[in-house]
């Protein structure tokens, strides 16, 4: 029941934003939802990691501790989104180029995301994993074309034929996956539900599991962005409203990502973790030379952030090769922390963008100077994403390294740190450029108010917090380890 | 239904809907292109119809009308008006020219034809020696979406990317389970609405334009 509940809650918000379109209060409701699918994952969390496992509605969704906790991940970034939301759809509708009904689509559509998000991490069978997954390509598209601009436009179209395809090959790593079970003595009804799949995984055909596993990496793999098949990932993300783009970095890119990890771990009951290892070590440094190669020449600062997501993806991924119940731990704080650092970092470029009017780098000077809080929280935001300390993205990133070593991956770890160094210095570059020196003119620049500056705040001050203090965290992130890792 | 009309009645939808994708390749008017998607389609559903007959099994009838209505007639139905609204009723300037797609498509079925054989094997039934015949249409639909340039034979495209998976898994496993049959045919059709919408907003904000001249975003 509880299960249900976390699912319905965001589409509740967005019933509320249709039945009174144009509202700021009923965006404020959207916000609640969101805000009360995060605390009843939280408490769900708690009960999880004591008794075991839940089942909801006959049987479809399932949480056990890996699930609650993209739960987690998935409420913090969408109650800041939302909230940070409504700010964006004001400014919108004074510039005159919105209108009540495209905000209040943008919210509904919006809501619509979150809740097969929730849906997919929730599913107890692969394919409905797949159509939730499938189902948010589509919502977003319209989110990513909001603006209507050419290069939105553009951007819509690619990301929804790219996205498109790659789903689609994830689709067939689905059927071989079916086949295999069904080979292997599974039954229809319950073949294709997780649980089943690992207790029969050790029967699955070899060489089918390794065509299934290389489609369903090529397929969510492209949804998570991961070099070759990541084109569509900076156009997307630079061009959405701010707020879709946090969405996108902070949970639309995991999401895909949860789905490789479960697939892995059925894979690696079949194959060994030979297999899955090779493949994932081999997009994640890709990944992490393309992101190096492009950030280091980069203009704009969304396209930036975006690049900086192929980079934490890649980072990701290499910790998943590892696959060891420490690596997964920490690939999972990581999901976290850069989940929340990014949709801070995006919905301040967004503020950005609207106070200075532009996205290019060359054109955002002095911004600690002249608008100190906006050029604060940028800052602070960076520092949390380079994973420096205190941030929980630091942590993270060396648990990886550690288990990295420990497996044997040791040279691929040091060629990642290589290309972490590269992003390190080209992101430090342009940020010096945006945010210090003295302002050319001196005007006081009104600071954004209160209640938006809260959920960007609270987000750094959470990353950091657990960044510190890992406890909180440490039983859930053990128990959803256990999960997929033996 | 006897074991050998089985066999003939499904290699025969199998065909045809391999004959459909091979079609697209040479029919420039996007008229004609919705009419053999839309055949493609009743094509696919008459594979699951078989299936479903020969293993007497309802959930697959079922799923075959669900594919007989969703791809053999909403989507082209929906395609047919929105192409009929607008000036890109040809394709123009095609990167790969008419014989050199055939050419191409041929290319691509011999390669189906190996990478499919393992699968094939696998499976070991009548059905599952003809999955190559859907990994070709996968791979030229996959073509189509490279190799043309305007929205509408893109959409296309992936349409037939979507039916050749779709006829891989009917003829590996007969099918889904049905509520996720339902799922997959509702985000299908979903999918091409959104598509459709969107390239008519290409339209109004570029004109006709083809889509590689789509450069606004580079690094």
């Amino acid at each position: 029941m509880v299960l249900v509940t976390i699912f319905i809650l965001p589409l509740l918000g967005g019933a509320a934003i249709a039945a009174v379109p144009g509202r700021r209060s009923t965006a404020w409701v959207a916000v609640a939802t969101n805000g009360a699918a995060l605390v009843l994952g939280i408490l769900t969390a708690a009960r999880v990691v004591r008794h075991g496992p839940l089942s909801g509605a006959w049987g479809a969704l399932r949480a056990d501790a890996l699930s609650v906790f993209m739960v987690i991940v998935i409420g913090a970034i969408s109650l800041m989104a939302s909230w940070v939301g409504i700010r964006t759809m004001a400014r919108e509708q004074a510039e005159e180029q919105g209108n009540p009904a495209r905000s209040s689509r943008y919210g509904m559509l919006v809501q619509a995301f979150v809740a097969f998000m929730l849906l997919a991490v929730l599913a107890a069978n692969v394919g409905v994993l797949w159509v939730a997954v499938e189902a948010t390509t589509i919502v977003t598209v319209f989110l990513v074309g909001h603006r209507r601009t050419r290069g939105s436009l553009e951007a819509a179209w690619k990301y929804i034929v790219i996205c498109s395809v790659g789903i689609a090959l994830a689709f067939l790593g689905t059927v071989f996956v079916y086949l295999a079970a069904l080979h292997a003595g599974g039954h229809s009804a319950q073949a294709l539900d997780w649980t089943s799949l690992m207790a029969h995984a050790h029967r699955f055909n070899p060489s089918l599991m390794r065509l299934a596993f290389g489609l369903l990496v090529l397929g969510y793999g492209t949804k998570v962005g991961l070099a070759p098949m990541h084109s569509w990932l900076p156009d997307a993300h630079s061009q959405a409203p701010a707020p879709v783009s946090a969405l996108m970095s902070g949970v639309l890119l995991t999401v895909a990502f949860y789905a490789i990890l479960r697939f892995k771990a059925v894979t690696d009951v079949t194959l060994g973790p030979g297999f899955a290892r090779t493949l994932l070590v081999v997009v994640a440094l890709l990944s992490l030379a393309l992101a190096a190669s492009l950030l280091i020449t980069q203009r704009d600062y969304k396209r930036m952030l975006a690049y900086h997501s192929i980079e934490h993806m890649g980072l990701i991924a290499l910790g998943a090769a590892a696959g060891i119940r420490l690596a997964i731990a920490a690939v999972l704080l990581h999901i976290l922390g850069h989940g929340l650092a990014k949709s801070v970092l995006f919905l301040t470029s967004g503020e950005i963008m609207a106070a200075e009017g532009t996205s290019q780098i060359d054109g955002v000077r002095a911004l600690l100077a002249r608008r100190p809080a906006l050029g604060g929280v940028f800052g602070v935001g960076l520092v949390a994403l380079l994973g420096l300390p205190p941030f929980s993205l630091f942590t993270s990133e060396l648990v990886m390294v550690r288990a990295e070593f420990q497996v044997g991956l040791g040279w691929a770890a040091v060629l990642a740190m290589v290309a972490m160094v590269v992003i390190f210095i080209a992101v430090v570059g342009h940020a010096r450029h945006m945010l210090l020196g003295p302002p050319e003119s001196p005007g006081v620049a009104v600071p954004p108010p209160r209640w938006v500056a809260t959920p960007l705040v609270g987000g750094l001050a959470v990353c950091g917090f657990i960044g510190v203090f890992a406890w909180p965290l440490s039983g859930l992130l053990e128990a959803a380890a256990r999960v997929v890792a033996s | 239904m006897t074991g050998s009309s089985y066999s003939s009645a499904l290699t025969l939808a199998a065909g045809a809907v391999l004959v459909c994708a091979v079609a697209t390749l040479w029919l420039a008017s996007i008229r004609s292109v919705i009419s053999v998607m839309a055949a493609q389609g009743l094509a696919l559903g008459l594979v699951a119809v078989v299936l479903g007959v020969h293993l007497h099994d309802v959930g697959l009838l079922a799923a075959a009308a669900v594919v007989v209505i969703v791809k053999g007639v909403v989507i082209p139905v929906l395609l047919g008006r929105a192409s009929g609204a607008s000036s890109d009723a040809r394709e123009s300037r095609p990167l790969v020219n008419v014989p050199a797609s055939l050419v191409a498509s041929s290319a691509l079925i011999a390669l189906a034809f190996v990478t499919g054989r393992g699968v094939a094997r696998f499976v070991g039934t009548t059905a599952g020696a003809l999955v190559p015949i859907g990994i070709a249409t996968l791979l030229i639909g996959f073509f189509v979406l490279v190799a043309r340039r305007r929205p509408t034979f893109q959409i296309v495209g992936l349409l037939m990317v979507d039916n050749g998976i779709a006829l891989t898994a009917f003829l590996c496993t007969a099918g889904f389970p049905f509520l996720i049959e339902l799922g997959v045919s509702f985000d299908v059709l979903l999918g091409v609405v959104v598509l459709m919408v969107l390239s008519q907003r290409l339209r109004i904000e570029f004109g006709d334009v083809d889509l590689d001249e789509l450069q606004e975003l580079h690094d």
